[in-house]
């Protein structure tokens, strides 16, 4: 049965879409498509695109490694316990992101309280970067795998338990299969998340081009001097992560599809 | 609906209780928050009625937010390049005035012995953070290494003179090309070494009234007092030399 949309829904969602699909048309609109081609292959540009997409492609895997044992460890906690991990987890998703960026200083700089933790990912270097894109796109992954593996029937588990699965095949083999939707949805959020990141890297890892500058960072500073270069290396950006997107959206992301 | 209405009526009932108010919007460079905060309220105190907000950024970053419309009374810059862009938008009533310079220093932490005399920035093994090239301080600091024929490696190149000078404060740099008068807005935060004089690398400031302005004569009448003699005492009390 077709719903009737009440007008002031209608009216409320037409604006809503407005407001995000404007701002878009605005900057394409605008981007000087003559000098596409000449700024996309530059070399600063294209050196900014390789260390966007390395750090962002290493921060997911990162996320990955230690992102989907810590949604496993959060689904199957008492509930109390649960309830104060997922709010942990979800401080990097609701702090500025600058913020993050001088949390990590005060961390892992060099007169930070755990400066020999991490030594080779300290401020002003590549692993920096990956450093402060994990840390804010994490938790993306942790709660929308946390969610599937919530939402996943119990007594799979329980059958494998009887028939003499231990812990670690049951990990690997019912709750891994049973979530890699969301696991690859998760993984496409945080990597889009990470691609974007501006204010902890920025802030964390600095802006050289060649080893710290993404494209965002690129995208910033250009708007300093040259609209029309920031503008091409928005659309570039806009365009990487739609291929993230739209690549994963048919066979991997549930949310994504009609 | 209703709510809002109501909200709306209120405010003016609320500021009625104060003589009407005007409101002059500077938008400056951000190496003069400390002085222009200090000579804006001077300027109120003498001009009752008048408040004076600004808003401190980047240069460039301010004079794009004004070809883009943003309500404004006045405009100082941190480079005359970027002012000309706002000029040559049409955006300025008369021409700017310049009314203070700024010259080059390297901040460093206090006590530091990594980096004591000006070449010792360009040393291996010292994290040196400067402005892109992008910003005013950043094409001063590449006039500065041109002139003095040093080729430093910088750690980071960061987007404001005010992020340079925080990764200094914060130990994370050993070095950071900046204006002096940041080194001194700084206080004992940080130590500093004095850089040759190079005369492509002095920053000059203009400032100048915008033509969008809706108070035309008390604008003119902030250029002037911020320009004048008052305002002069106060920079070079900050460490700005004179506009030469």
């Amino acid at each position: 049965m077709r719903t009737r949309v009440p007008p002031a829904v209608a009216a409320a969602a037409a604006i809503g879409g407005l407001l995000l699909l404007l701002p878009l048309l605005g900057l394409l609109v605008r981007v000087p498509w003559s000098r596409a081609a000449d700024v996309i292959t530059d070399h600063a540009v294209l050196d900014a695109l390789r260390i966007s997409l390395v750090c962002s492609a290493s921060a997911t895997v990162i996320s990955l490694v230690v992102g989907v044992p810590l949604a496993w460890v959060i689904a199957r906690a008492r509930p109390a316990v649960r309830r104060v991990l997922r709010a942990v987890i979800l401080i990097p998703l609701v702090l500025p992101p600058v913020v993050g960026g001088i949390a990590l200083l005060q961390t892992f700089g060099r007169r930070g309280i755990a400066h020999d933790v991490l030594p080779f990912a300290r401020p002003f270097t590549t692993s920096g970067v990956v450093l402060a894109e994990t840390f804010v796109a994490l938790p993306l992954l942790v709660v929308t795998v946390e969610a599937a593996l919530r939402a996943q029937d119990g007594r799979l588990n329980e059958a494998a338990a009887t028939l003499g699965l231990g812990p670690w095949s049951r990990f690997l083999r019912i709750d891994l299969v049973a979530s890699r939707g969301a696991i690859v949805a998760g993984s496409a959020l945080c990597f889009a998340r990470a691609l974007g990141e501006f204010g902890a890297t920025i802030t964390y890892a600095g802006n050289l081009p060649g080893t710290t500058q993404t494209l965002p960072l690129a995208t910033y500073l250009a708007l300093e001097q040259d609209v029309a270069h920031a503008l091409v290396l928005s659309v570039l950006l806009l365009v990487v992560s739609l291929l993230v997107l739209v690549g994963l959206r048919d066979r991997w992301i549930p949310a994504l599809q009609s | 609906m209703v709510l809002a209405a109501t909200a709306l009526a209120t405010v003016p009932a609320c500021s009625s209780s104060k003589a009407k108010t005007v409101e002059l919007r500077v938008l400056a460079a951000s190496s003069l928050t400390e002085t222009f905060s200090q000579l804006g309220h001077d300027f109120e105190q003498s001009h009752p009625g008048v408040e004076v907000t600004f808003s401190f950024g980047g240069s460039s970053g301010l004079a794009q937010q004004l070809a883009a419309g943003a309500p404004a009374d006045v405009f100082a810059a941190a480079s005359s390049t970027t002012m000309k862009t706002v000029q040559d938008a049409g955006l300025l009533d008369g021409a700017p005035v310049t009314f203070a310079r700024n010259r080059l220093a390297v901040a460093v932490p206090p006590g530091s012995t990594k980096v004591q005399t000006y070449p010792d920035i360009a040393k291996p093994g010292v994290a040196l953070a400067i402005c892109a090239a992008e910003v005013p301080c950043g094409a001063a600091a590449q006039a500065l290494f041109t002139a003095t024929g040093l080729t430093p490696h910088p750690a980071t190149e960061e987007q404001d003179v005010k992020s340079v000078l925080t990764k200094v404060e914060l130990g994370e740099a050993d070095a950071g090309v900046v204006y002096i008068t940041d080194v001194r807005a700084a206080g004992d935060k940080v130590g500093s070494v004095a850089v040759p004089y190079v005369e492509g690398a002095v920053a000059s400031y203009p400032i100048a009234a915008l033509s969008a302005s809706k108070h035309r004569a008390l604008a003119e009448q902030l250029v002037a007092y911020l320009s004048g003699a008052h305002g002069e005492q106060v920079l070079q009390a900050a460490g700005f030399l004179p506009p030469g």
